[in-house]
């Protein structure tokens, strides 16, 4: 296997992990399909790091984990607070601001 | 896998690097008091917060600006380099971290504000709110300005005068923290972790307002999504970039652009992802969606540190991407850039001629700003910085006290943002009208105020560097972005008061004190502008 096939398995989750923020309407569902395009770039900079022969991209991808999970915390807390005043958590409901 | 690319590296004996603390003490100092305030809040009972909080928020401030200034006094011209290269502290971070210093104090003042808003603009739980909140999602069409006046028992009697929710200090202090890790960021691994550090805490408090709470939660879970989602992009580009030059180090970046053997594709792909993050943070162009709605729905004190800070942090950035890190193979990127500033400048002014709320008006305008800005941070030349710097602290003034102005003019339920209700204002109130026209007159550009100096600045690198025709484009939509500053001038002045009108709140001292600095600023900016522009002038990115 060469690594460029990891590359283009990185790229195909990144695409489907932001097509998927694009077209569903649950505010989890997206918010799941943004860590899908995280992991596709942690999953890029773990084969980059091969590639290259050096340790800083697998490094990096801790980092991003970890951001990835202050990320959740914070995610979670905002939707959970939508969801207990409007009891739905459809991104399509919160409409009040436009235009 | 791993043992192989272990096998790979020759085994080094790892040695910590070298700290500058001197350098980099204003930031230590903006991260350590953002802890010792979390635990201010841990720790002290509720009533004495507030008071607690505001003090050690401007102390902290007032401590990293001494510890600025002071090292900026002796500062070498060419900048240092520190931990192990992830911090480049040169002239112009030094001049953003005295800018966002400066702007964050102004919006600590108006968040901490209680006169206006009795008992300050924020509140956090919406436990107390369920019953409502039930009520509202099976009618479905409630409006958000219906609700009854909420009652936080856990924060007192009804009729006792309310508390504020205090966590809005710590949240600040973090973001700005993270503003200034993220404009003095020399690898992009840095500057991820700082974007997020910054926008983390700003997609709370967008959701932390005491009135109109629906509003406020939906700019919150908006801000949070997109935001999620433009870092998302950053991410994947810096991943790009790494594969391309082996390092995330601007500077690497830029040594192994000047020759590779690699496919351009990885370079420009990178670079193309890296800056639709950034440029969504500085609300640039077709990446603004979440700029009006965020900064109507968001508590006014907040969207004045985001309108302020975060495009400073933004701009900030992606001048020293675009400089260090991309300054050689500019001809290659830039048209694409031209595209982008042109379709940032006409969204902004066009669409703010349609807007009928006063937030959402100001949101369109900084769209347009960003435009003008990308035309500074464009322009690889040393004029490019420096004007691009000069147009963030004079914007930066400017719009901190429009929101200033904003939250003061207000009618039963909370801030009367809508258009028609300011018709008139003048006559119920010539010195905020007087104030909020200075101030308007300045975003337009009229000589005489510090909107025209960064104004001619950024124009004149610009043309500098050869984009004549992007200056003769960016001039006719500040054009027609000063007809809808004026509309509002035309409209405070020489319409027929409503009979139902707003009120004028007579600002407390801090509030009053946050617009005044903003004034102040806006005006010296425009009448004596040498010494920012020498200071800003004085040094180039170092990498």
């Amino acid at each position: 296997m060469t690594p460029t096939y990891y590359l283009l398995l990185s790229a195909l989750l990144f695409s489907i992990g932001a097509v998927g923020v694009l077209v569903r309407r649950n505010a989890i569902v997206v918010f799941m399909c943004i860590e899908l395009m995280l992991n596709a770039v942690n999953l890029s900079l773990v084969t980059f790091a091969r590639i290259n022969g050096s340790l800083d991209g697998q490094v990096m991808a801790f980092f991003v984990m970890v951001v990835a999970a202050a990320e959740v915390v914070v995610g979670l807390a905002i939707i959970m607070s939508i969801f207990r005043t409007r009891r739905s958590s459809s991104v399509d409901d919160a409409n009040l601001l436009k235009y | 896998m791993i043992s192989s690319v272990l096998a790979q590296v020759p085994v080094a004996p790892i040695s910590a690097p070298a700290v500058d603390y001197a350098a980099v003490m204003p930031l230590l100092v903006v991260l350590g008091g953002a802890c010792v305030s979390v635990l201010l809040e841990a720790f002290l009972p509720r009533h004495q917060r507030w008071p607690a909080q505001v003090a050690l928020s401007v102390l902290v401030i007032a401590v990293a600006g001494v510890s600025l200034g002071i090292y900026a006094g002796d500062a070498p011209a060419a900048g240092v380099t520190t931990l192990s290269d992830a911090l480049a502290i040169d002239v112009p971070t030094l001049f953003l971290w005295g800018t966002l210093l400066l702007l964050g104090l102004g919006s600590l003042l108006l968040i901490a504000d209680r006169s206006v808003e009795p008992g300050g603009a924020f509140i956090a739980s919406a436990e107390e709110r369920a019953a409502v909140g039930a009520t509202v999602g099976s009618a479905g069409t409630s409006e958000p300005g219906d609700e009854p006046e909420h009652v936080d028992r856990s924060y007192g009697a009804p009729g006792d005068a309310p508390t504020m929710q205090t966590e809005v200090f710590p949240f600040a202090l973090f973001a700005l923290g993270g503003m200034m890790g993220f404009v003095a960021a020399n690898d992009l691994l840095t500057m991820f972790v700082a974007l997020e550090v910054l926008s983390l805490p700003l997609y709370l408090m967008c959701g932390l307002a005491r009135r109109r709470r629906l509003l406020s939660q939906e700019a919150a879970v908006k801000y949070f999504l997109l935001g999620a989602f433009a870092s998302a992009f950053f991410l994947y580009g810096l991943a790009l970039l790494y594969g391309y030059a082996g390092s995330v180090r601007l500077t690497d970046i830029a040594n192994a652009a000047a020759g590779s053997l690699k496919s351009d594709a990885l370079l420009f792909g990178g670079l193309a992802l890296l800056i639709v993050g950034l440029m969504f943070k500085g609300s640039v162009g077709p990446f603004h969606t979440w700029t009006p709605d965020v900064y109507q729905g968001a508590p006014t004190p907040v969207t004045a540190f985001m309108a302020a800070c975060t495009k400073v942090a933004a701009f900030g950035a992606i001048l020293r991407v675009l400089h260090v890190a991309f300054g050689s193979t500019h001809w290659e990127w830039r048209g694409i850039m031209w595209a982008v500033a042109i379709a940032s400048m006409f969204i902004g002014a066009i669409l703010g001629l349609t807007q009928t709320d006063v937030k959402r008006m100001v949101a369109y305008s900084s769209i347009a700003h960003a435009g003008f800005l990308l035309l500074g941070a464009m322009a690889i030349t040393r004029e490019g910085v420096s004007g691009t710097l000069f147009y963030l602290l004079a914007y930066g003034f400017t719009t901190l006290a429009v929101f200033g102005v904003i939250s003061l003019v207000r009618d039963s339920d909370g801030e009367a943002t809508h258009l028609s209700q300011w018709a008139g204002l003048a006559k119920r109130s010539p010195i905020l009208a007087g104030v909020m026209t200075f101030l308007l007159l300045a975003l337009a550009g009229i000589p005489l105020t510090s909107g025209f100096t960064a104004k001619f600045a950024v124009f004149s690198a610009a043309l500098q560097d050869g984009m004549a025709p992007l200056v003769v484009i960016a001039l006719v939509a500040s054009a027609v972005t000063a007809f809808f500053y004026l509309r509002v001038v035309v409209l405070m002045y020489f319409s027929e008061t409503p009979a139902d009108g707003p009120t004028v709140t007579v600002p407390g001292a801090f509030t009053t004190v946050a617009i005044t600095l903003g004034v102040i600023l806006t005006l010296l900016l425009g009448i004596v502008p040498t010494l920012a522009l020498n200071w800003a002038g004085a040094g180039v990115l170092a990498g």
